[in-house]
C-alpha cells in the first residue's frame, strides 16, 4: 500500500512520487512518520529534512525550510518555499554559507538571522553528505 | 536639384525600415515571454491553492489568533502603496497607467490628510515619482520581467517590516492584472492586514475539500502563525507574476503597432519617393524638350523630324 506524495514550491511542483513512508519534524512535535491511511493532519514544519520512501524502497532526501505538511486521504503534500532535493544541493556553497553564518553568530550571539541560516546550511549539508554515503 | 529630394526619402525609408525591423523583434520576444510568464503563473497556483487549503482547514477548525497580520486599525492614517510596474518602457500604457492610479490613490489619501509610503517596484516606478518629488520609503527593481519568489520575499519584509512596526496602518497593492492576452487591468488591492481565515478561505476558491476531523501539530493557532506571513508572500508573488505577463503582453501589443505604423509609413514614403522620382524625370523630359525647341525654332523650322514625338504641338 502506498500513498502519493508532493513537494509544492512557489515555483515549482518538486516532486510528486508514490511512496510508503514520510518522516519529517514538525514545530514541537517532534518528528513524525506518515504511512498509508494516516488520519487527517496539518503540521507545521520547522527547518529539518524529511525522508519519503518510495515504494521500490529507494530513500529520497529532501532540504525543507520550514513549511507545512499536510495529510489529506491518500495524498501528503509537502508545503515550502524552500525545499530541495538532496541531489540539487550546491556543497559548497552550503559550507561557505555555514561559515559565514557561524561566523556572524560568533559575533552576535543574538542575531535570529544568522542562527536561522547557520541551522539551514546545516541541514543542507547533512542531508547532501549523507546521501554521497549512502 | 533633382533627386535631392528623392535621397531623402529614400534615406528615410532606409531608417524607417530598421526600426520595423527592431520592433518586429521585440514583439517576438515578447510573445514568447509572455507564454513563459503564464507558464510560471500557473506553476506557482499549486502553492497558492495548497495554501488556501490548508486555510480552509484552519477556519473549519475555527482558529483565529490576534496576529499582528490581521491587526486591525480603528482608522487608517498612513498607507503603504507597494506599486508595481517594468524596469523598461516600450510597453504602451503598462506603466504609465500603474504609476497613474498609484498617484491619484496617494493624492486621494493627502487630501483625506493621511500620509503614505511608496515601496517602488521597477525602475520607471521610482524614476516617475522621484522626478516629482514624491518621498520613495524603498525601492526595487531588476526583476519585474522575470520575478523569483525570492523577490517576492526580499519585497514582502519590507512591507511586513513597516506594518509590523506600527508605521502604516494599511498596505495597498498596485499592480496590472492579467485578464487574457487582450486585457491587462491594472488595479488597487487591499494587501494588509489581512482578512479573517473565514473570508480568506471564502475568496480564495481553492478545492474546498475541507474535511473536519483534522489534527493540527503545534496547533490550530500556531499553524495559522507561521502560515499567514507565508501567505503574504504568495499573494505578493503572484501578483508579480501577473505584473511580468501583463508586461510582456503590453509590450508585444505596441510592438505590433509599432511594427504596423512602420509598414504604414515605408508604403507612404515610398509613394512619395516615386513621385518625387516621377516629378524630376517630367522636369528632366520637358528641360530636354525645351531645349529642343529652342534649337530647333532657331535652325530650321521645317526640318528634323526625329523630333517630332516629343513635340506633339508642333
Amino acid at each position: 500500500m502506498s500513498f502519493t506524495v508532493e513537494f509544492v514550491s512557489p515555483e515549482a511542483l518538486l516532486y510528486s512520487g508514490q511512496a510508503t513512508q514520510v518522516v519529517c519534524r514538525t514545530r514541537g512535535g517532534g518528528d513524525i512518520a506518515f504511512l498509508t491511511g494516516h488520519e487527517p493532519f496539518i503540521g507545521s514544519l520547522q527547518p529539518c529534512e524529511v525522508r519519503v520512501t518510495e515504494e521500490s524502497g529507494e530513500v529520497q532526501r529532501f532540504a525543507v525550510r520550514g513549511g507545512f505538511v499536510s495529510v489529506a486521504g491518500a495524498t501528503t503534500t509537502v508545503l515550502s518555499d524552500a525545499a530541495i532535493a538532496a541531489g540539487d544541493i550546491d556543497v559548497s556553497a552550503a559550507a561557505s554559507a555555514r561559515d559565514a553564518a557561524a561566523a556572524a553568530v560568533s559575533a552576535d550571539a543574538d542575531d535570529r538571522f544568522a542562527k536561522e541560516d547557520l541551522q539551514w546550511a546545516e541541514i543542507l549539508l547533512s542531508v547532501s553528505g549523507a546521501s554521497t554515503v549512502a | 536639384m533633382p533627386g535631392g529630394a528623392e535621397r531623402v526619402l529614400r534615406r528615410r525609408i532606409g531608417a524607417v525600415k530598421n526600426t520595423k525591423k527592431i520592433t518586429r523583434a521585440m514583439e517576438l520576444i515578447a510573445a514568447t515571454r509572455v507564454a513563459r510568464a503564464q507558464q510560471r503563473a500557473r506553476a506557482a497556483r499549486p502553492y497558492a491553492e495548497q495554501l488556501t487549503g490548508v486555510i480552509e482547514n484552519l477556519a473549519a477548525a475555527g482558529a483565529d489568533v490576534d496576529h499582528p497580520l490581521l491587526r486591525q486599525a480603528e482608522s487608517v492614517e498612513r498607507v503603504a502603496f507597494v506599486v508595481c510596474a517594468g524596469d523598461r518602457g516600450l510597453a504602451g500604457a503598462y506603466n504609465a497607467s500603474v504609476i497613474r492610479s498609484a498617484e491619484r490613490e496617494i493624492q486621494a489619501l493627502r487630501a483625506e490628510g493621511g500620509d503614505y509610503r511608496l515601496i517602488a517596484v521597477g525602475k520607471k516606478v521610482t524614476d516617475y515619482f522621484r522626478f516629482r518629488g514624491f518621498e520613495i520609503d524603498s525601492t526595487f527593481a531588476g526583476f519585474t520581467d522575470n520575478p523569483t519568489y525570492d523577490d517576492a520575499r526580499n519585497v514582502a519584509r519590507r512591507v511586513r517590516e513597516l506594518f509590523d512596526s506600527g508605521e502604516v496602518d494599511q498596505v495597498e497593492l498596485l499592480y496590472t492584472e492579467f485578464v487574457s492576452m487582450g486585457t491587462q487591468r491594472a488595479v488597487v488591492r487591499r494587501f494588509l492586514p489581512l482578512e479573517s481565515t473565514e473570508v480568506m478561505a471564502a475568496q480564495g476558491g481553492g478545492d474546498a475539500e475541507a474535511l473536519a476531523g483534522f489534527s493540527f501539530e503545534p496547533s490550530p493557532e500556531g499553524v495559522l502563525e507561521d502560515l499567514l506571513p507565508r501567505y503574504v508572500e504568495a499573494r505578493l508573488f503572484a501578483a508579480l507574476l501577473d505584473a511580468a505577463a501583463s508586461e510582456h503582453a503590453s509590450r508585444q501589443r505596441a510592438m505590433k503597432a509599432a511594427t504596423d505604423n512602420a509598414e504604414d509609413l515605408i508604403v507612404k514614403l515610398a509613394r512619395e519617393m516615386n513621385r518625387a522620382r516621377q516629378a524630376s524625370i517630367t522636369t528632366e523630359i520637358m528641360e530636354i524638350v525645351g531645349g529642343a525647341e529652342a534649337l530647333g525654332s532657331g535652325k530650321d523650322k521645317d526640318l528634323p523630324t526625329e523630333l517630332v514625338l516629343s513635340e506633339p504641338n508642333a
